[in-house]
């Protein structure tokens, strides 16, 4: 054993060439970080457009122009046996004339317009809940009508030339003196919220969608939760690994990729089609959406279940737990928030679908809300598809609004799953 | 190969196994295990990482029933009896055989529903006050009674790494098994800890028939009194501690254990 032990390699870290790739290193790093930085600032920006686009455009449906006035109630046009059958486009002319005295019966006719079509029906209501009021006057604040509200929100130019501009000069006129008598208000929109839809912009609002959406939602999770958690239960923990169930993994993960319009088609044949469930009905929009809704929750449950750790198995297992006492008694609960988590999602997505409600007609035009799932509904996506499609410039506006409505809901939602992953993270 | 009794000390025999095979798969983990484990003592199984001390462990509760391509051939009685027989429930049998394993893995639920989990689910105690009584002698037994007896309602995953160990004693005892099998049951424990379970050990041997796996020698010479050597698959040499220890008869038992192999 003479041979001496190899000499020491000694590093030199000052060397030049070494500095240069620890440089390098440095370099390539901020470049990532920098690229990282610069998606993330394009993704910003693009949401900071779309809602501000929206807000822009959706801020002026959340008021409405409103006129304070008083309606003459006469005898001749009410009568008070039967105060519900009164001729109460009457006495809003009439009233209308007592404030406009030097309008000619012809021009009553383009007066009236300023009024909202709804009008006479409010006024209706109020009479008939209380009849006392027969025989006298009743102040009401009541919606103008769109093109009044325009003008009123300065969406008509006063500039272009009379022919070209929805309301004529004398029009204009009309309503500035309402303005000036301090008639004009523009409270809160509140029928945005407490009206279904409507030909008038005016009376338009979303409490239509807002059920259908709630019941289509409803049923979608009572579908698809239990369904979902139990079908993910059986894959993962009883489930024997083999060819079959294989395939069946495969295509549960292939149906959360297919594109909702299919599923609608699939639900427009079978269940309008097969089973002649109701057109346009919750109740049918929700089992549509469960099918959509059912892989997402299937996978999220999985990856849940999947992210017990072991060893709690283990524990139960080792005390002589059955495999369904260690799944219901411990698994399960501990995967509650992940499974929770995934569920809001999907259920966020399937608020937000439309496709397939379009194909089993929740688009239809509905003047009421729906009071309970088998009736004929809209969804927010649907009637803000609805709404877009229409050419009234108030349905502009109360697009955008709907569409900051919707996502205020998914904002909710998701936010909703983030605090509840956030409370129940586990450490192990 | 059927071990000779070597008559020292310790009870009957409560555990035989006779030619034990495992297959995971392909992969034959274990081979021709024969073993007569007595009761009232402690029982070691070392050998190097991977030679099956865990896998023939598991056999005798029969937790490799759930390991979906595991396959045991062979025979085990506990007290004369075929655990592997058609007729005994798996379930059953775990509550007679309690397991503690290598991590700590209290449930992440309170102390007392810790231990009172094997009793409930067995239907051990006929009311709340009968409950109450088998988990404090759980607790007790498990020598952590007086470091949680104020807070049996604090969950279980707040107690330290030893204390949770010994936790999961107690729970294991609740369910008044006969046999206490350990897998290296203080490889995640710091020196403190691992002499209190070695300590809790040696005074449940009065009590149970334990079988531990451990990875240290100094433990297996500390608490055991017979010892089994595992190697590839195979039980090399097996008998009372103190000889295997210093005086082994297999050449592989001796590289082991002076350090040649592991
Ligand atoms: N769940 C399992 N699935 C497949 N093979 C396993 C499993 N558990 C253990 N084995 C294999 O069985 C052999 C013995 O493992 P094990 O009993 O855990 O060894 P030890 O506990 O002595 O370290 C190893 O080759 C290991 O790869
Ligand atoms: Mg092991």
């Amino acid at each position: 054993m003479t041979q001496s032990p190899p000499a020491e390699r000694k590093v030199d870290w000052k060397d030049p060439q070494l500095a240069a790739t620890l440089r390098a290193r440095h370099a390539r790093e901020r470049r990532l970080k920098l690229l990282g930085l610069a998606s993330l600032g394009a993704a910003f920006a693009m949401l900071f457009i779309l809602l501000a686009s929206l807000a822009a455009s959706g801020y002026k449906a959340f008021v409405q122009t409103h006129v304070t006035m008083d309606f003459i109630i006469s005898e001749q046009n009410v009568s008070p046996d039967k105060p519900e059958k009164g001729k109460y486009r009457k006495v809003v002319a009439e009233s209308l004339q007592a404030v406009f005295p030097e309008v000619s019966r012809k021009e009553m006719r383009q007066l009236r317009k300023i009024l909202s079509n709804g009008a006479q029906y409010m006024v209706r209501d109020a009479v008939v809940a209380d009849p006392s009021l027969i025989g006298g006057v009743l102040r009401l604040t009541v919606p103008v009508s769109d093109p009044y509200d325009q003008l009123n929100k300065g969406e008509i130019d006063r500039a272009t030339p009379e022919a070209n501009r929805r309301l004529s000069d004398r029009e204009i006129a009309w309503f500035d003196r309402l303005k000036e008598a301090g008639m004009i208000s523009t409270p809160f929109n509140k029928a945005l919220f407490l009206n279904a839809d409507s030909r008038f912009p005016e009376l338009a609002g979303l409490k239509g969608a807002l059920w259908g959406s709630f019941y289509a939602l409803l049923v979608c999770f009572l579908l698809s939760f239990p369904i979902g958690i139990g079908a993910a239960i059986y894959l993962e923990e009883f489930a024997p690994r083999n060819r079959f169930t294989d395939i069946i993994e495969v295509n549960i993960n292939n149906l959360a990729a297919v594109p909702s319009v299919v599923f609608g088609l699939l639900a427009l044949a079978v269940f309008l089609g097969w089973f002649n469930l109701p057109r346009s009905a919750a109740f049918v929009g929700g089992m549509t959406l469960a099918l959509m809704t059912l892989p997402t929750i299937i996978i999220a449950t999985r990856a849940a279940l999947k992210a017990v750790p072991p060893s709690i198995r283990e524990a139960a297992l080792g005390l002589g737990a059955s495999r369904q006492q260690v799944v219901f008694g411990h698994v399960l609960p501990l995967a509650m928030p992940g499974i929770l988590t995934g569920t809001i999602i999907g259920l966020a997505q399937a608020l937000g679908e439309t496709a397939p409600l379009l194909l089993i007609g929740m688009n239809a035009f509905i003047t009421s809300a729906p009071e309970s799932a088998f009736e004929p509904a809209t969804a927010l996506p649907t009637q803000i598809f609805i709404w877009a499609d229409s050419p009234e410039r108030g349905f502009a506006a109360r697009t955008s609004a709907a569409i900051l409505v919707l996502l205020g809901f998914l904002i909710i939602m998701n936010l909703t799953a983030v605090i509840l992953r956030r409370k129940f993270e586990r450490k192990w | 190969m059927t071990q000779q009794e070597t008559g020292a000390g310790g009870g009957e025999i409560k555990i035989s196994a006779r030619d034990v095979q495992v297959h995971y798969g392909d992969n034959h983990a274990l081979r021709d295990v024969s073993v007569d484990i007595r009761d009232k003592m402690v029982t070691a199984f070392i050998g190097p990482s991977g030679c099956g001390k865990s896998t023939f462990l598991r056999c005798l509760n029969r937790m490799n029933d759930t390991i979906e391509d595991c396959r045991v051939e062979g025979d085990i009685r506990l007290d004369g009896e075929d655990i592997y027989a058609p007729e005994v429930d798996p379930v059953h049998l775990r509550a007679r055989v309690g397991m503690v394993f290598q991590k700590p893995n209290p449930f992440p639920k309170s102390i007392y529903d810790n231990v009172a989990y094997g009793p409930r689910i067995h239907g051990l105690a006929k009311n709340k006050a009968e409950l109450d009584e088998i988990v404090e002698k759980s607790l007790r037994r498990g020598a952590i009674w007086d470091e949680v007896k104020d807070r049996l309602d604090a969950p279980g995953t707040s107690l330290s790494g030893g204390q949770q160990q010994r936790l999961c004693i107690a729970r294991a005892i609740a369910t008044s098994p006969e046999v206490l099998l350990m897998d290296e049951p203080c490889s995640a424990l710091d020196p403190i800890a691992t002499a209190q379970i070695e300590e809790l050990i040696d005074e449940l041997r009065r009590q149970f028939c334990v079988v531990m796996v451990t990875h240290s020698m100094q433990q297996a010479a500390r608490v055991s009194q017979r010892t089994a050597f595992f190697h590839l698959g195979q039980l090399v040499e097996y008998g009372e501690t103190g000889q295997i220890f210093t005086n082994p008869s297999d050449p592989r038992t001796e590289s082991y254990i002076t350090g040649r192999i592991g």
